[in-house]
């Protein structure tokens, strides 16, 4: 039987097995290869919500998403076109996001009794066997068996040979996509280069699985994503933990400033940790402190002392250093604060996302403490955004907010990488040296923007205290004076709002300029906000889309620009969180569409929620 | 200015006196308290050490004592609770440069940021720690503290704290600090020579102070400082030198295997036979942190005094600095379009 190649425009594939199957490695290899073969894609990783749920247990599913188009996309798809299951608990959290018709490649043995009983399958059920994939096309392969045979002339135990069981299923996703092994080799030449028999093992799964495809004859088909639409210019794939980790380094570059980061580990955040760990040679500083507020008050003693004081958290560790952002806010020197939103209260969803940070970055301290706020929209946007919310942070004189997310911090997609002398430079300025018979330093004397002079330890004649306590204006004294606190309330406020003046205008992402409904969105909601609407568009409704990459203050146009419509959207991954400030800034009648799941907005939703209010 | 500058000593500038560090802002303590001492001869001994004024940092948290950086005219941050010492090991390991002091008290130090105040010392910053222990929360108007003998009758405890007390000493050698010593704010000599100790010392110097609150623990270590009692009270440790104290300095401290007693030097004991100080001997350091008798038990031990030990161990920011620079070494320095980049890219035409 011969086997014809076909031509598909999109395809979503999930990679889905136990959390010891090494699903999140194998997605990432297929993701870098598809990256390099030219598709669009974007990608979703799905990690276990227990870090060490029990083998084979629908907690211990680990999940890896990727969509891949030859035309533009902006989310890892809402419904699979392939599911590969490695066991039967990966079946069964999965299948219902499976289209019809789409395509099962199931691991035998991952459908055992034992597995079967672990997945809470009733006794004597086994879904591959008793028809109700009937509506799939279901390919069940002995990854196992075929592992093992392949890896036969390995001197090593049974339980290190399966570990190369997910290199066999992705040597076979290569096959079925017409891909070459090339990426994937190089990789594990690159990982395993001293440890020859894992390396040989893996290497040897990988062409098996290839092989397999080559060999039997149960595929009619292979398929081609071609080459996507892409503006023109070199690419690369990035997540959004390692685009902000660029956007930092890119940051202090460009700005001349030395990058300190003190950060304690939490996920989803700790990525940003352990990369900038990695390029010392750029002068980088990372300190793993002892917590949560000495993270956040170790950047600040860097930035006191001239460095780019950065720290990373998540939610609950954003909570413990509420108190050290106020001191940063009366201290009024840079500092970037990376919240990687996930769920929350308390520990909450730790691996799964959620915006529900938002109101807390807006009001979650002590006193009037307001400070500019920065979001990303996009994986790729991590490194812009973040890029500015540095420019605002030393050229303002103030501590920012990022906010990014778990689904976009992980998620991959192609990002057309700038050059060094594209970023538009950081200008900084350290307070000079003063002579004995120079007037006074006067540590609170603003500039035009009403930021204070940075004046580092090392510099003579600025010796001067600073700290907690109300300031004098001016002087930066100690002030307990009634006029003078109220001054300086409106002046921290005022010099947070009038950095709209230094931002770009509200744009339109698309659609009409008025008309009937503006989905107005903010961070990781932006591929399926812009998906729905372009479809609706299509469809000759009159929905436009902005997204929101300057939550604090909010672009100078933005109240303009929502008085234009009927009815102002707003989808988010919380309860109601921007909606709120919106109406309480603009006074309009914004309405909420609201999804609190731990995982993001779909498109298909989205055009229904959208639908309906047409 | 990606190198922020190292400022050495300006050799041309007239020698500054303790007057230079004093100033303008009207001193807020209450009048008798022990702080104003310790201001004092931290202001003395500061140009003994030849630092440029620009070059030191001082950094506290918020109490009595904490109010320090304020009148010191250098650098200076009063920042939250607790967290004095990590904003200093952020601004020491991105600044080695400076001379960095931290000024805590046993409430902020050892209490809201008692995990700090390890961490530090574990690192082993080169900071200067200054413990202002007056046993008592003053700012707060009178708590018992962390370092409250037990029973302690405060607004907080009106049948008395039922906490038992830290010991600094034995907390700091169980961080292993690298430097520790214990002084007072009545005997300004001595703190002035443990002040430039701490600060001739490479590492993280831990300095506990004993610090009168005359407002809220008046009193408390009269029984170290009073002139009637501190001969028998107090044991005063010189590198090289044995334990001797007393009124006539007739008494010593003896040891017998790891267990010290007192000896008297008139029932027939040579100075030769006393425990001799050994500032860098580990062991016996712990056995002096451990010298910390109720004084109103009969046959206490007196309260040492001085350096209790001394020893070398890399700072963290000399470490921080090496790993930088092997880093430039071996890769060379951080090239912006190459990380951007990245190893697997295509091209879009
Ligand atoms: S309350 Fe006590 S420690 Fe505080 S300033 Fe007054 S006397 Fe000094």
């Amino acid at each position: 039987m011969s086997v014809s190649t076909k031509i598909l425009e999109e395809v979503v594939i999930k990679f889905a097995g136990d959390s010891g199957d090494g699903m999140q490695l194998t997605g990432s290899q297929f993701t870098n290869n598809t990256a390099l073969i030219g598709n669009d894609l974007s990608t979703f990783p799905d990690f276990p919500a227990e870090i060490r749920a029990p083998q084979g247990t629908v907690p211990g599913v680990s999940g890896y998403q990727l969509h891949f188009s030859s035309k533009r996309i902006f989310t890892p798809g809402d419904n699979c076109d392939v599911l590969v299951a490695m066991n039967a608990a990966a079946l069964k959290v999965n299948l219902k996001s499976l289209k019809q018709g789409g395509i099962i490649i199931a691991n035998i043995e991952g459908f055992d009794s034992k597995n079967l009983r672990l997945a809470n399958y009733p006794e004597g059920v086994n879904p591959l066997e008793d028809g109700s994939l009937n509506g799939y096309e279901l390919y069940k392969v002995d990854v196992t068996k075929m592992t093992r045979e392949a890896l036969k002339e390995i001197q090593m135990g049974v339980k290190e040979k399966d570990r190369a069981k997910n290199m066999f299923v992705l040597g076979f996703v290569y096959w079925l996509y017409n891909r070459d092994l090339n990426s994937t080799i190089a990789f594990l030449n690159d990982k395993f280069g001293k440890k020859k028999d894992i390396l040989d093992s893996n290497l040897k799964a990988l062409q098996a699985g290839y092989n397999y495809g080559d060999t039997v004859e149960a595929f009619t088909a292979r398929y081609i994503v071609e080459k996507a639409k892409l503006p023109a210019g070199s690419y690369r794939s990035i997540t959004g933990n390692v685009a902000c980790t660029y956007g930092l380094i890119a940051a202090a570059q460009k700005s001349g400033l030395p990058l300190f980061l003190g950060s304690y580990p939490i996920t989803p955040a700790s990525d940003i940790l352990h990369e900038l760990a990695r390029y010392k040679n750029f002068g980088i500083r990372t300190f793993q402190a002892e917590d949560e507020i000495a993270a956040i008050t170790s950047a600040i003693g860097a930035s006191y002392g001239g460095s780019l004081g950065v720290t990373t958290t998540s939610g609950p560790g954003m909570a413990l250093k509420a108190e050290a952002m106020g001191l940063a806010v009366m201290l009024e020197i840079p500092l970037i604060i990376i919240n990687i939103q996930r769920g929350g209260p308390s520990t909450g969803l730790p691996t799964k996302t959620e915006q529900s940070d938002l109101l807390q970055a807006y009001y979650g301290r002590n006193g009037e403490c307001p400070m500019p706020i920065i979001s990303a929209s996009m994986p790729s946007d991590c490194f812009d955004a973040v890029y500015e919310a540095a420019r605002i942070s030393v050229q303002h004189m103030t501590p920012v907010i990022f906010l990014s997310d778990g689904y976009i911090a992980n998620g991959a997609e192609p990002w057309r990488y700038p050059q060094e002398a594209d970023l538009a430079p950081i200008e900084v300025s350290f307070q000079a040296a003063r002579a004995e018979t120079d007037p006074k330093f006067m540590p609170y004397k603003r500039d035009e923007k009403l930021a204070r002079p940075w004046a580092i330890p090392g510099t003579a004649g600025l010796e001067h205290r600073i700290g907690g306590l109300e300031k004098e204006d001016i002087t930066g004294n100690i002030s307990y004076e009634a006029e003078n606190h109220e001054h300086m309330v409106k002046t921290r406020q005022a010099k947070v709002d009038m950095i709209a003046n230094y931002i770009p205008l509200q744009t339109l992402d698309s659609g009409p300029d008025s008309g009937d409904i503006l989905v107005l969105g903010w961070g990781s909601t932006y591929g399926a906000i812009k998906s729905a609407v372009l479809d609706l568009q299509a469809q000759g409704k009159s929905v436009a889309h902005a997204h929101l990459r300057y939550l604090r203050p909010f672009p100078r146009n933005l109240g303009e620009m929502l008085a234009k419509y009927k009815k102002v959207l707003i989808p988010e991954i919380n309860n109601g969180q921007l909606v709120k400030i919106i109406r309480d800034q603009f006074m309009i009648d914004a309405i909420p569409y609201n999804k609190i799941k731990g995982v993001p907005i779909t498109r298909t939703e989205l055009v229904n929620v959208i639908s309906e209010l047409l | 200015m990606s190198d922020v500058a190292t400022l050495e000593p300006n050799q041309a500038a007239p020698a500054l006196t303790a007057k230079d560090f004093v100033t303008d802002q009207e001193v807020r303590w209450c009048p008798g308290c022990g702080d104003y001492s310790i201001l004092k001869q931290v202001q003395t001994i500061l140009p003994q050490t030849g630092i440029p004024r620009e070059n030191i940092v001082i950094i506290s948290g918020i109490g009595c004592s904490s109010r320090f950086p304020y009148y010191m005219n250098t650098f200076g941050m009063h920042s939250i609770h607790g967290r004095a010492t990590a904003v200093a090991s952020g601004l020491k390991a991105s600044r080695p440069d400076l001379s960095v002091w931290v000024v805590t008290g046993d409430g902020d130090g050892l209490s809201i940021g008692g995990n700090h105040t390890i961490h530090l010392l574990r690192r082993n910053f080169d900071i200067n720690i200054l413990l202002f222990n007056n046993q008592i929360y003053g700012l707060t108007k009178g708590q018992y503290s962390p370092t409250s003998e037990e029973h302690k009758i405060t607004k907080s405890t009106p049948m008395g704290s039922i906490d038992h007390p830290f010991n600094p000493m034995a907390l700091a050698m169980g961080a292993d600090a690298t430097f520790l010593a214990r002084s007072m704010d009545r005997d300004p000599k001595h703190l002035q020579a443990m002040l430039l100790r701490s600060n001739a010392h490479k590492g993280a110097s831990f300095l506990e102070i004993y610090q009168n609150c005359n407002i809220f623990n008046d009193g408390a270590f009269e029984i170290y400082t009073e002139k009637s009692s501190k001969p028998e009270e107090v044991i005063f440790l010189e590198h090289g030198l044995p334990l001797i104290f007393g009124t006539n300095k007739d008494k010593g401290i003896k040891l017998d295997g790891y267990k010290p007693e007192i000896v008297n030097l008139a029932d027939g004991h040579s100075a030769s036979d006393l425990w001799i100080h050994d500032e860098k001997d580990f062991f016996k350091a712990q056995i002096l942190s451990r010298m910390f008798d109720n004084p109103a038990i009969a046959g206490h031990f007196p309260r040492p005094f001085g350096v209790f030990y001394e020893t070398e161990r890399s700072t963290y920011e000399d470490q921080m600095k090496m790993q930088i620079d092997e880093a430039l070494a071996k890769k060379g320095k951080g090239d912006l379009n190459a990380l951007l980049q990245g190893k697997e890219t295509w091209v879009i035409e």
